[in-house]
Order: structure tokens, then C-alpha cells, then sequence
């Protein structure tokens, strides 16, 4: 059902834990499914120099998010907005068309973090 | 750790015996007339279908002219609930639990869109049918009471001879889907007070595509299918002659072998639900008591259900779940949910089968290789608190 790289990803999830020294924490959930993802990133210069993950969901839904924290780390905040869950699906080498939507999970948070983290700034340069 | 294949989904299908297959060859081979024709090649099939029908028969407490040979469980729920309806004139009420197989859940809803008026049972938090329930929901026009024997998901083992007993007090038909029982549970029709009863044979290491159905004596059904006399015109259609003859090869030695198996299957059962609790944050689903021998469902906090199945596969479990990401329809089981758990422990639910092939061996391999992934997968997961310090 899954081809060999969202099982690598499954199984050798990268960048997964807590971060206690994270700069902001995201968080997204599934109405459709009930999965959950929380990431952490540490920023410098709006540039993500560290990234961490946490998951409650299926083996799609980790592989994506373990996916995602590859393709940011070290992006600007602008570069990794612009992650898609269909970019995050196309470098896993493609999701089962019903797993499709646990890949949004995972840009999802992205999105969720540097929102907040940009009121953050704004606030704190207020 | 040596990594070996275990097969513990028998709830989905069981592997054909030999016996079985043995006996079905020479049907696949050489014995190819069909039982409806006069010449002696058919002659000879149709003295094979009788004696298989006897077979079954016996193996069921039932008489040889109330078995039905259908293409599986699906069709029989099918026959049974759609042809007792058909068979009336007008509408009336039927019954039926909130925890049934989907080919009896479909039927029911279908015939709720067509008119007929369709109580879906309760049940407790074991996933039990009350038969006050069940006699507190009836209605003067209730003509068909369907309670399945032994729930797929859970294991529960329901209380059909009450609820048979009750039925035919009132002259209500009372139908019940055996497709987990048979060869796990002594089934006797007449202790059962059933009217009709659905059975499966790739359950019980039989072939796939046939099953039957139990049509008590002057029970009023209306066949689905036109196009000949065969099955008493309940299911017309040349007869699938050698699945015919490895369901009661099959079925006459589950029952021989019962009271051995359901021993053996308990003792691991019982062996791995303890061994499974013990990774903590974990519950069972499904009574504790009044179970099938070989089911085992227990649900784990903070874990998806599919990732779960994925990191058991990988390690040769074959194994299923009762989570929403398994089952194509986004949805946690109805089972699950009918019995008041959370969404959370609905979505962690894993179902593990026991059947004949299955050992010690295979219970020792299971428990080491799910301590690991639970604690992995827990530790990844976003909802786990964590040890707290």
C-alpha cells in the first residue's frame, strides 16, 4: 500500500521528539480522521534552524510530517510557507489517493507556526 | 530476534485445510457434471451436494432440506433479511443491533429507504445485546428480529438463544449471522430457536465463495434471484460443487475438532490479552467472559490503530484494526462506537484473530515485537503526555 520511502519515513521518522528551547510551537488536527500533529521550530533571522515533530496518526500521516521537517530545515520562513502537502506528498514519492489528505496535516502546522510566530514578532516589536 | 510471518487476522479469513482442498479436488477435476443434469456424471454431483447438505445439516442441529448452500456469508444476510421482508405483504418493523457486520447493516438500511420501519438495538459497553432490549423494542408489526452470534470486531458472544426464545414465544422470525461463530462456538439451531442463520466458509478454513443459510422448515422467504430451481429457488444457479464439498468437509471437522481448539485458542487468548494490557494505557475491548476463543481487540491510548498495523506488518504480523485510516471510510468503527469508547481508543483499536496454525510461539513473537512499536509510536505521538516528572 505504501511504497518503500513513506515506510522508510515511517519507520526511521526524522527529526521526531519535543523541543523544550523552540522560539513556537504549531499544531494541526484532522476533523476528518482525528490526527494530530504538533512542530516545534527554533528560528534565527527568520530562518528555521531547528525543527522537531510530534504525531498521533496513521503511517501516512507520520511519514508526512517526518517529511515536511526534511524539506524546511534551514528554509527562510518565506521558502517554507510555500510548502504544499502535494509537495510533501510528490517527495515521499506519492500517498494512496485516500491518504492524500494526511498530508495536509503536516504543511498544515508548518503554516500554523510561522503564523504565530509572525504575531509574535509583531508583538514583541510593538 | 528471528522475524517470522504470524497470521493473526483469521477474523478477515482463515487458510483452506487440507482436508478440504483434498476433498474439493476431484469436483475441480474429473467430476465436473453438473447436479442438475440426468445423465450419470451429473447424478453422481448431485449424490456429492446431498451428502454434503446431510453433512452440514448435522454439523448445525438442522435438517438436511433447511440448508441453503449460498456464495458466502454476505448472500445468506442477504437472503435471510431481504427475502423474509419480500416474503411479506406490506411493510412491518424489524430489528436489529447497532453492532452488526455491515452485509446485515446495509440490508436493513436499504429496506428502512424502501418503507419498512428498522430499530437498531443498543448495547452495553461489552458490546451485549439485552433481551429486554430486544423485548422492550418490539412492536405488533415486528416480523423479523436479526442478532448476530458473535460480533467480528469485538468477539462478543451474544445472547441469541434468549433472544430466539423470546422471538418465537411471539411468532417472530428470528435470523442470526453465525459467519464468526461457526467453528469457534458450539452452534445448534435448535437450541438456538433460530429461524435462520448465515454461515460463512473461509471462517473455518473452508473455501472461499460458498457459505449457507439455515432456512427453518415453513419459514416464509422470497427468493432475490430468478433463473432456475436450484437451492429450493432461493439460490438459483448451478450449485458451486466443489466449495460446496470443502465447506462440509471443512465444517464437519471444525466441529469434530471444537471442544480441542476453543481450548487451545482461550489459553492463548487469554495469554495475549494479559500480555498486551500489560503495556499500560491499554484496554480490551469487547466482554471479558462471554467471548469468542480466538478474538482478541484491545485498544491503545495515544497510538493510531493503522500506524500500529503498518509497524506489525513490517515485522510479519498480519494483523486489523478497527481505526478510521483502515477502513477507507475516514469513519472509526461502528462497533467501537456503538459500545461508548472515545475516538481516541476507537482509533487505537487493533484486532488480533486466532485461529488453527497459531501457537505459544506465535504469541511470545507478537508481544515482543508490539512493546517496541507501542512505546515508539507513543513517544512520536502528539495527544502522549509523556512520563510525568
Amino acid at each position: 500500500m505504501y511504497n518503500d520511502k513513506v515506510v522508510d519515513h515511517f519507520t526511521n521518522p526524522r527529526n521526531v521528539g519535543e523541543m523544550p528551547e523552540a522560539d513556537i510551537i504549531g499544531e494541526a488536527g484532522s476533523f476528518k480522521c482525528g490526527d494530530t500533529m504538533k512542530i516545534y521550530l527554533k528560528i534565527e533571522q527568520d530562518r528555521i534552524t531547528g525543527v522537531k515533530f510530534q504525531t498521533f496518526g496513521c503511517g501516512a500521516a507520520i511519514a508526512s510530517s517526518s517529511m515536511l521537517t526534511e524539506m524546511v530545515k534551514g528554509k527562510t520562513l518565506e521558502e517554507a510557507q510555500r510548502v504544499t502537502n502535494e509537495d510533501v506528498a510528490l517527495e515521499l514519492g506519492g500517498l494512496p489517493p485516500l491518504k492524500m489528505h494526511c498530508s495536509n496535516l503536516a504543511a498544515d502546522a508548518l503554516k500554523d507556526a510561522i503564523a504565530k510566530y509572525r504575531i509574535k514578532q509583531s508583538s514583541s516589536r510593538a | 530476534m528471528q522475524k517470522r510471518q504470524v497470521y493473526l487476522d483469521h477474523g478477515a479469513t482463515s487458510p483452506l485445510r487440507k482436508e478440504a482442498l483434498e476433498a474439493m479436488l476431484p469436483f475441480l477435476q474429473e467430476r465436473y457434471g453438473n447436479p442438475s443434469s440426468l445423465h450419470s456424471p451429473g447424478r453422481k454431483v448431485r449424490t456429492a451436494i446431498e451428502r454434503a447438505r446431510e453433512e452440514t445439516a448435522l454439523a448445525l442441529g438442522a435438517e438436511p432440506e433447511e440448508i441453503i448452500f449460498t456464495s458466502g456469508g454476505t448472500e445468506a444476510n442477504n437472503i435471510a433479511i431481504r427475502g423474509a421482508a419480500q416474503a411479506r405483504r406490506g411493510k412491518g418493523h424489524l430489528l436489529t443491533s447497532s453492532v452488526e457486520h455491515h452485509a446485515v447493516l446495509d440490508v436493513c438500511r436499504e429496506l428502512a429507504g424502501e418503507g419498512f420501519e428498522v430499530t437498531l438495538l443498543p448495547v452495553d459497553r461489552y458490546g451485549l445485546v439485552s433481551p429486554e432490549t430486544v423485548a422492550r423494542a418490539l412492536k405488533p408489526e415486528t416480523f423479523l428480529i436479526s442478532v448476530m452470534t458473535a460480533n467480528n470486531e469485538v468477539g462478543t458472544v451474544e445472547p441469541v438463544a434468549e433472544i430466539g426464545a423470546l422471538a418465537r414465544e411471539r411468532g417472530i422470525l428470528f435470523h442470526t449471522d453465525a459467519v464468526q461463530a461457526v467453528g469457534q462456538l458450539p452452534v445448534d439451531v435448535r437450541e438456538m430457536k433460530v429461524d435462520l442463520l448465515s454461515l460463512s466458509a473461509h471462517k473455518f478454513n473452508g473455501p472461499k465463495g460458498v457459505g449457507a443459510l439455515y432456512v427453518r422448515r415453513d419459514t416464509p422467504l422470497t427468493p432475490l434471484y430468478s433463473g432456475g430451481g436450484q437451492e429450493r429457488q432461493l439460490r438459483p444457479g448451478t450449485e458451486n460443487v466443489p466449495g460446496i464439498i470443502g465447506l462440509a468437509r471443512a465444517l464437519t471437522l471444525a466441529v469434530e475438532e471444537l471442544p480441542e481448539k476453543s481450548r487451545r485458542l482461550k489459553a492463548l487468548r487469554d495469554r495475549l490479552i494479559e500480555g498486551l494490557l500489560a503495556m499500560g494505557d491499554a484496554v480490551l475491548n469487547g466482554h471479558p467472559s462471554s467471548r469468542l476463543p480466538g478474538n482478541v481487540n484491545v485498544s491503545f491510548n495515544y497510538i493510531e490503530g493503522e500506524a500500529l498495523l503498518l509497524g506489525l506488518d513490517l515485522e510479519g504480523v498480519a494483523a486489523s484494526s478497527g481505526s478510521a485510516c483502515t477502513s477507507g471510510s475516514l469513519e472509526p468503527s461502528h462497533v467501537l462506537m456503538a459500545m461508548g469508547l472515545g475516538l481516541q481508543l476507537a482509533r487505537g483499536s487493533l484486532r488480533l484473530t486466532l485461529g488453527r496454525g497459531n501457537s505459544d510461539g506465535c504469541v511470545d513473537y507478537v508481544l515482543a515485537v508490539l512493546a517496541p512499536l507501542v512505546d515508539r509510536l507513543r513517544k512520536m505521538s502528539a495527544l502522549y503526555p509523556g512520563k510525568q516528572s
